[in-house]
C-alpha cells in the first residue's frame, strides 16, 4: 500500500493511503476524541466528536471518515475544535433523558467520561426531556431509548460481526430510534441470537444486562478486535 | 377579630415548611396549619422505569435516608422477583439499615435538636445552632458527630458511598462486608456505647430543664403504627404491622405488608403537599397515629437487646400503667434508645459467620407483578409499593413516607404550642423557637414526604378571621 506523507498538528507524519485521519492519528499516539466510532466496525461519521480541521477546507471533518491525502495539514485540537466538541456532548445530552446519578453505567459510560475529559461542566440547551419508552422485553437485555446517542454501534455490530441484523433506526432527525426486528418488541425478536456484542459495545447505559443495579454495567468492547483477528487473521488470543 | 399566624421557614429540619396560626375574635387559637410547599414527583416520574432501577432512584428521594428506601425498594423488588433473599443478605441489609438509624437519630439529636435541648429554648437564635452547641458543649458536640460518622462509614462500608448507596437490589444485596472491615467497626463500639450512655444521662436533665413545657410539646392521646418482630419484639427493617390505641390496647397485630391499604388512608389537603394518612378503620378525625421512634418504643412488646431493654423499662414510665407513652417531646428519648439497640444489634450481626457465605443474590426475573416493602425508616414507617408488567416495567408507584405520616400530629403539636405561648396577636422569638422545635421533635424529613420540587426555609404568620395578615416572622 503506498505511503503518503501529511501534516499532524505540525508534525509530519507518514500514513497508508485509504487510511482515515483518525488511523493516522491514532499510529501515531495522536488523541482524538471519538463516540460512534469503535475499532472493528465499519466507519460512520456520526456523532461528529472527532473533527478536525484540515487546511483548505471552510468546514471542520470527521477524522474517521476523511481519508488521509498526500501533504494534508490537519490539526487535531485548537479553541474553536475544543468548542465545537462540548457543544456536540451538550446537545447529546439535551436531546433524551440521561440522568447519570441513576444509570446502570454510571462511571463506566463513555459519554460521561468524554464530558469529564472534554470539560463539558453543564448544558447551555434547554432539554427536550422526550418521554421514552423501555423495553425490557427480552430475557436477558433491555434497551433504555433515554440514554441511546444514536451511535449506531449496535446495528453495526449485530450486522457486521454478528450477522444477525436485528437492530435498524426508525424515524429521521431527533425523532430517530434504534429498533429490533422492524419494531417489535427486542423479547419478540426472531433474528436475536442473544450474543450480547450490541449491549458490550453500547457506549452508553442505553442497552444493558437485565436486573442490573446503578452502576453496575461494565461494559467490555475490546472482545470485539478479539473475535475479529480470530477470523481475519486466524489469530486466536485471550 | 381573630388572626393569623405563620411560621416560615423551619431551620434545621430537612425540607420546607410554613406555619399559619388563626386566631379568633377573642385572641384565641382556633386552627393552625403546617403547610409544606415543597413538591416531588417520584410517584409519577418512576412510572415506566424498570423496578430493577427503583433502589437506586428512591435512594435519591433523601439525602438523610436513602438506606431507608433502598430497604424497602429491595424488598418490594424481592416480592415482585418471589424468589427466597439469601439470609447472608437479609443480615447485611439490616446491618446497614442500623446503620442508618444509628447516624440519622445522631444527627436529630446531637446536631438538629441539641442546641435546642442543652441551650434552651430562649437562648439566642444567633446562639441556639451547631456553632453555638459547639461553643457550650465541645465535647458533646463531638460525640454527636463521630457517632453519625460511624453510622455514615458503615454505610460506606457495604455500600461504597454513604449518601445514594445502590447497594441493596430486588434478591439480595451487591456486595458483602470484609473482615478487616467488621473488626474495623467492632473497635469502634465501646466509644459508641460511652457516647450514648452520656447522652442517655444527659437526658434526664434535659426533662428536667424542660419540665414545665414538655406537655406542650404534643402531648395527646394517639394510635401508633410500626412494625413489629414475629415475637412482638422491636423490629426496623421486617416483621408485621401492629397499630395500638392511645390506651395501649392493640387494634391491629400481625399484618402484612399485602394489607398495608386495609390499615391506612392517605387524606390530602389544598394547603399542604404533604398527605394526611389515617389509620383507615377510624376515619381521619379518630384515626390519627403517630410513627418513628416514640411510636416504635410503643407498639413493641420489648427491644430484644439487653440495654435496651432495661432503658426501655424505665422509659414506660412515661406513659403510666400500660399506656403508651404520649408525649412527642419523648421522641428524642426514644431515639437515644433506639441508638443504643443499634449497636447492640450491630455487634450480634458482626459476630453471626452467616457474613462469611458468598450467597448475597438471588437471581429471578418478574414472578409478581406486585411489589410491597415495608421497612422502618428511622422517621417511621416507610412503604413502598410498586405494580409492574410482566417486563418488570412500573404501572403505578405508591410511597407512603414516615414524615407524612406524622402530619397530622405535628399540626396538633404546632396547634398546642400557640395555644399555650401566643401572647396577644404578636409573634415573638420564643413561640417562633418552641414551634420549630415542636416540629423538630418529630426530626421530619420534608423533602421526601412531599410528593414533589422546591426548596426549604420558615415562615410563621398570624391571620385574624378576616384573613388580614396580622403579623409575620421569616427565618432562613
Ligand atoms: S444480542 Fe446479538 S443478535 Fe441480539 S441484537 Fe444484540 S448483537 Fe444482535
Ligand atoms: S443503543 Fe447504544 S449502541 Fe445502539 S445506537 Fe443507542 S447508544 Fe449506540
Ligand atoms: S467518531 Fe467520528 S463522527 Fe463519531
Amino acid at each position: 500500500m503506498p505511503v503518503i506523507t501529511l501534516t499532524i498538528d505540525e508534525e509530519l507524519v507518514s500514513a497508508r493511503a485509504g487510511q482515515s485521519i483518525l488511523e493516522a492519528c491514532r499510529d501515531h499516539e495522536i488523541k482524538i476524541p471519538t463516540l460512534c466510532h469503535l475499532d472493528g466496525l465499519s466507519a460512520r461519521g456520526g456523532c461528529r466528536l472527532c473533527l478536525v480541521a484540515v487546511a483548505g477546507s471552510p468546514r471542520l471533518l470527521p477524522a474517521c471518515t476523511t481519508a488521509v491525502q498526500e501533504n494534508m495539514v490537519v490539526t487535531t485540537s485548537n479553541e474553536k475544535i475544543e468548542r465545537y466538541r462540548r457543544m456536540i456532548l451538550e446537545l447529546t445530552f439535551a436531546e433524551r433523558n440521561h440522568t447519570c446519578a441513576v444509570c446502570v453505567s454510571n462511571e463506566n459510560c463513555e459519554l460521561q467520561t468524554l464530558a469529564a475529559e472534554l470539560g463539558m461542566d453543564h448544558v447551555r440547551y434547554d432539554y427536550l426531556n422526550p418521554d421514552l419508552p423501555l423495553d425490557t422485553s427480552h430475557e436477558r437485555y433491555g434497551v433504555d431509548h433515554n440514554r441511546c446517542l444514536l451511535c449506531l454501534r449496535c446495528v453495526r455490530v449485530c450486522d457486521e460481526v454478528e450477522g444477525a441484523h436485528t437492530w435498524d433506526v426508525k424515524g429521521r432527525g431527533i425523532k430517530s430510534q434504534v429498533i429490533t426486528d422492524l419494531n417489535r418488541p427486542w423479547g419478540a425478536s426472531e433474528s436475536c441470537t442473544e450474543c450480547g456484542k450490541c449491549v458490550e459495545v453500547c457506549p452508553t447505559g442505553a442497552l444493558f444486562t437485565k436486573g442490573s443495579a446503578v452502576a453496575e454495567m461494565k461494559k467490555e468492547a475490546s472482545f470485539l478486535r478479539r473475535i475479529l483477528d480470530g477470523r481475519e487473521k486466524r489469530q486466536w488470543r485471550r | 377579630m381573630s388572626k393569623t399566624i405563620t411560621i416560615e421557614p423551619v431551620t434545621r429540619i430537612e425540607g420546607h415548611a410554613k406555619i399559619s396560626i388563626m386566631l379568633d375574635d377573642s385572641g384565641r387559637v382556633v386552627d393552625s396549619r403546617f403547610h409544606v410547599t415543597e413538591f416531588r414527583g417520584f410517584e409519577k416520574f418512576c412510572v415506566g422505569r424498570s423496578f430493577w432501577e427503583m433502589p437506586g432512584i428512591t435512594a435519591r428521594i433523601c439525602g438523610i435516608c436513602p438506606v431507608s428506601h433502598l430497604m424497602a425498594s429491595s424488598k418490594a423488588g424481592d416480592m415482585i422477583l418471589g424468589v427466597r433473599t439469601p439470609a447472608p443478605a437479609v443480615a447485611l441489609r439490616r446491618l446497614m439499615n442500623y446503620a442508618q438509624l444509628v447516624q440519622s437519630h445522631a444527627l436529630s439529636f446531637f446536631l438538629l435538636s441539641g442546641p435546642d435541648l442543652i441551650l434552651g429554648m430562649d437562648a439566642d437564635p444567633l446562639q441556639r445552632n451547631m456553632a453555638g452547641l459547639i461553643a457550650a458543649n465541645p465535647d458533646l458536640a463531638r460525640a454527636g458527630i463521630r457517632m453519625r460518622a460511624f453510622g455514615q462509614q458503615l454505610i460506606r462500608m457495604l455500600g461504597d458511598r454513604s449518601v445514594h448507596p445502590s447497594w441493596a437490589v430486588p434478591g439480595g444485596v451487591r456486595k458483602s462486608l470484609g473482615s478487616d472491615q467488621r473488626d474495623q467497626v467492632l473497635k469502634q463500639l465501646p466509644e459508641m456505647h460511652a457516647t450514648i450512655n452520656i447522652a442517655l444521662d444527659l437526658m434526664k436533665d434535659i426533662h428536667d430543664s424542660f419540665s414545665t413545657e414538655i406537655d406542650a410539646y404534643g402531648e395527646f392521646p394517639s394510635l401508633f403504627m410500626g412494625l413489629v418482630g414475629e415475637d412482638g419484639g422491636l423490629e426496623h427493617y421486617d416483621g408485621k404491622l401492629r397499630v395500638i390505641d392511645a390506651e395501649g390496647k392493640i387494634l391491629e397485630d400481625g399484618a402484612a405488608p399485602e394489607d398495608y391499604q386495609r390499615l391506612i388512608a392517605e387524606g390530602e389537603q389544598k394547603w399542604s403537599y404533604l398527605k394526611f394518612p389515617y389509620y383507615r378503620p377510624l376515619g381521619p378525625e379518630q384515626g390519627m397515629y403517630r410513627v418513628g421512634p416514640l411510636a416504635r418504643l410503643n407498639v413493641c412488646d420489648f427491644a430484644g437487646t439487653p440495654k435496651a431493654d432495661r432503658e426501655l423499662r424505665q422509659f414506660r414510665h412515661y406513659g403510666g400503667q400500660g399506656k403508651p407513652v404520649s408525649g412527642s417531646f419523648y421522641y428524642h428519648h426514644a431515639r437515644l434508645i433506639e441508638i443504643l439497640h443499634a449497636l447492640e444489634r450491630i455487634e450480634e450481626i458482626l459476630g453471626d459467620d452467616i457474613l462469611i457465605d458468598h450467597h448475597i443474590r438471588s437471581q429471578a426475573g418478574v414472578n409478581q407483578n406486585i411489589g410491597i416493602g415495608i421497612s422502618e425508616a428511622p422517621r417511621g414507617t416507610l412503604f413502598h409499593h410498586y405494580r409492574v408488567d410482566d417486563n418488570g416495567i412500573l404501572e403505578d408507584v405508591n410511597l407512603i413516607i414516615a414524615t407524612g405520616q406524622n402530619n397530622l400530629a405535628m399540626n396538633r403539636t404546632v396547634r398546642q404550642l400557640a395555644e399555650r405561648f401566643i401572647r396577644g396577636d404578636k409573634l415573638d422569638q420564643g413561640l417562633l423557637n418552641r414551634v420549630e422545635h415542636g416540629i423538630r421533635v418529630y426530626d421530619p424529613c420534608l423533602s421526601c414526604s412531599t410528593h414533589e420540587a422546591g426548596r426549604m426555609p420558615l415562615q410563621v404568620q398570624l391571620f385574624s378571621a378576616r384573613g388580614e395578615l396580622l403579623d409575620e416572622v421569616k427565618r432562613c
